[in-house]
């Protein structure tokens, strides 16, 4: 199910601005990619452009290929709509959506598209994503209490059940732990060394600490001053990263001198 | 007190501490109160050796009131105080006399329509009544009939072009709709009434008439005012509501359907009940295009309609002999139009209570 991603030379535009320069990579399957730097580097740009959420924006675009299953997502005739239902997101801020029950929120995938499903199998899909994600136990009792009513970090752990209901084959999280406390963190945290064996991960993350705990590679985004394009100044083995990183940048980023 | 007392350990019975140079002096609560009721006094007084009028007393307790709250507040409790007593009395006062109008009309309208508030109202047309008698039921199902029209032309093109101009509008067209959109909130509402029957002149030949040449007229006027309340309503669904939409494989038509339309719902129902109640209340286009009738009709597609507006003046500036009675069914008339908007003013805030996102644990 989950599938190796290869990026290549991909430049992301707003505009006519380049965010983020040439970006060359492979994310690896059933592993957990983290891409780490300062504010305003592109890992998010980055990010939300491999599901093709990037074009959301007005006038945003990309040039170069992200290559999945031999697919390129950018190819003449890929539909994004497609694209976003085979790799999942979850954001920075909890988001559930307000109108919905719990059970709504977590069927919301297959409601939303319209998908037929027999009751029987999207209350085991429902429960299903809900154990998935770590909460099944805290809300079995009240599927049908609005989404909106959980705790921020239950909220977050909703919205990582709404997205792997959808059954993607990779993940992407947006720096999903940044409004949670340290409890809720580690809960999430947990999640994502479980869902690393059935999904490949890529996640965002400003905590190294966080970065070093969660993820098997690391790659390290850097950009060169104010209105310069993001790049990946270094990829390797979250280990290699974090002992003996080969760029001097990196190991003055990780160890605080700068940034 | 008593808790915070208990809370604060043994030997502290005494100490609400408040540090030295934080207390000030404060007039009692009910101090601009008693300034109003002694300027009222003074008012009375002054005036009483003249004429009398309620206006006076009034204008005059006014100034006196807010004089008096702030010369007494500037003496015992110095400046700043005084100037948040000040403009809290002026404010008071904006809003009495925004009051005015609004309780004069109501006072006005229920003490001379009462009168003809009986079942006969509700029951009666106006088809062989002469004099004593008679009512409005004629008018009340032509102001529903062509309301209702109007809502059915105005909401579908109001709300898709609202959402055109939310979720897809980019540059110039959507610049340009906004601009004709603001344009046309200010149009006259009797230009609205004339354009309606010079296109149906120009098709159908003059000396049309009828029920949906006046919904088409009252159209011109809630496009514009759904299309700003809608607009205004979709803009506050927030975008991460879209996004969660879009990263779940939705698309864009389905997650406008379903996610954003979902969430405002409650908005845009408000919105368009407000525009009913807005146009409900039109006289001059309906006069232009629908005219009035004696009897009831309930086609909208011929023939003249009476509505309440158009019935009520009518009524009252062509009474016949003797007018009494006409005049009391234009007052009638009138007041059912205001319940009738009142009631729907209320169904907004039912609809807008009822469908709002709940939180709730």
């Amino acid at each position: 199910m989950a599938k190796l991603i290869d990026v290549s030379d991909l430049n992301i535009y707003y505009g006519d601005f380049l965010a983020v320069e040439s970006v060359s990579m492979t994310i690896e399957p059933r592993a957990v990619t983290a891409l780490i730097g300062p504010s305003g580097c592109g890992k998010s740009t980055f990010l939300r452009s491999l599901n093709r959420m990037h074009e959301v924006i007005p006038g945003a675009h990309v040039q170069g290929k992200v290559v999945m299953d031999g697919q390129d997502l950018y190819g003449a005739g890929v539909d994004p709509v497609t694209v976003r239902r085979h790799i999942g997101m979850v954001f920075q801020r909890p988001n559930p959506f307000p109108t919905m029950s719990i059970y709504e929120n977590v069927a919301a995938g297959v409601r939303l598209n319209a998908k037929r499903m027999k009751k029987s199998d999207l209350d085991d899909l429902v429960e299903k994503s809900l154990r998935g994600a770590n909460l099944w136990a805290e809300v079995k009792d009240r599927l049908n209490r609005p989404g909106s009513g959980l705790s921020g970090g239950q909220q977050q752990r909703l919205c990582i059940a709404r997205a792997i209901a959808i059954q993607p084959s990779v993940l992407l999280m947006d720096e999903p732990c940044s409004a949670l406390d340290p409890i809720s963190t580690l809960a999430v945290e947990d999640l994502i060394e479980q869902l690393k064996s059935e999904y490949t991960i890529v996640i965002v993350t400003h905590n190294m600490q966080q970065a070093a705990r969660v993820s098997d590679k690391t790659a390290f985004f850097n950009l060169a001053g104010v209105g310069k394009p993001g790049k990946v100044v270094e990829m390797d083995d979250t280990t290699t990263i974090f002992s003996n990183p080969s760029q001097k940048a990196t190991e003055d980023y990780i160890s605080g001198r700068f940034g | 007190m008593s808790t915070t007392d208990t809370t604060s350990g043994p030997g502290s019975a005494t100490t609400t501490v408040v540090p030295q140079g934080m207390t000030e002096k404060r007039l009692p609560r009910w101090a601009p109160l008693a300034v109003t009721a002694a300027a009222l006094v003074v008012a009375l007084l002054v005036t009483l050796p003249g004429k009398t009028t309620v206006a006076g007393v009034a204008v005059i307790t006014a100034l006196l009131a807010v004089a008096g709250t702030w010369l007494l507040s500037l003496v015992v409790e110095g400046g700043r105080q005084a100037t948040d007593r000040l403009v809290t009395a002026l404010v008071t006062v904006a809003f009495l006399i925004a009051m005015v109008p609004l309780v004069s009309v109501v006072w006005t309208v229920v003490e001379q329509g009462a009168a003809r508030l009986d079942a006969d109202f509700f029951t009666w047309s106006m088809r062989g009544v002469v004099g004593e008698g008679g009512g409005a039921l004629h008018a009340i199902w032509g102001t529903v009939l062509v309301t209702v029209a109007t809502t059915i032309i105005s909401v579908p093109i109001g709300l898709l072009t609202a959402i055109y101009l939310v979720e897809y509008g980019r540059g110039r067209l959507a610049r340009a709709i906004t601009f004709f959109v603001d344009v046309m909130t200010g149009i006259p509402s009797i230009v609205a009434g004339l354009f309606a029957i010079a296109a149906f002149t120009l098709i159908l030949g003059p000396r049309v008439r009828f029920g949906i040449i006046g919904a088409v007229a009252l159209s011109v006027l809630m496009i514009p005012v759904v299309v700003r309340s809608c607009e205004e309503m979709l803009k506050l669904v927030p975008n991460e509501l879209r996004e969660a939409s879009y990263a779940l494989g939705v698309p864009k038509w389905r997650t406008i359907v379903k996610v954003v339309l979902r969430t405002s719902i409650g908005g845009i129902a408000t919105g368009v009940t407000l525009a009913v109640a807005r146009v409900t209340g039109e006289t001059a286009p309906l006069l232009v295009t629908v005219g009035s009738t004696v009897g009831t009709n309930f086609d909208l597609f011929s023939g003249r309609m009476a509505t309440l507006p158009v019935f009520s003046y009518f009524s009252y500036t062509q009474p016949g002999v003797p007018p009494e009675f006409s005049i009391d069914r234009a007052w009638t008339a009138a007041l059912v139009l205001i319940a009738l908007v009142m009631a729907l003013n209320l169904v907004a805030r039912l609809i807008s209570y009822f469908f709002a996102p709940k939180a709730g644990r």
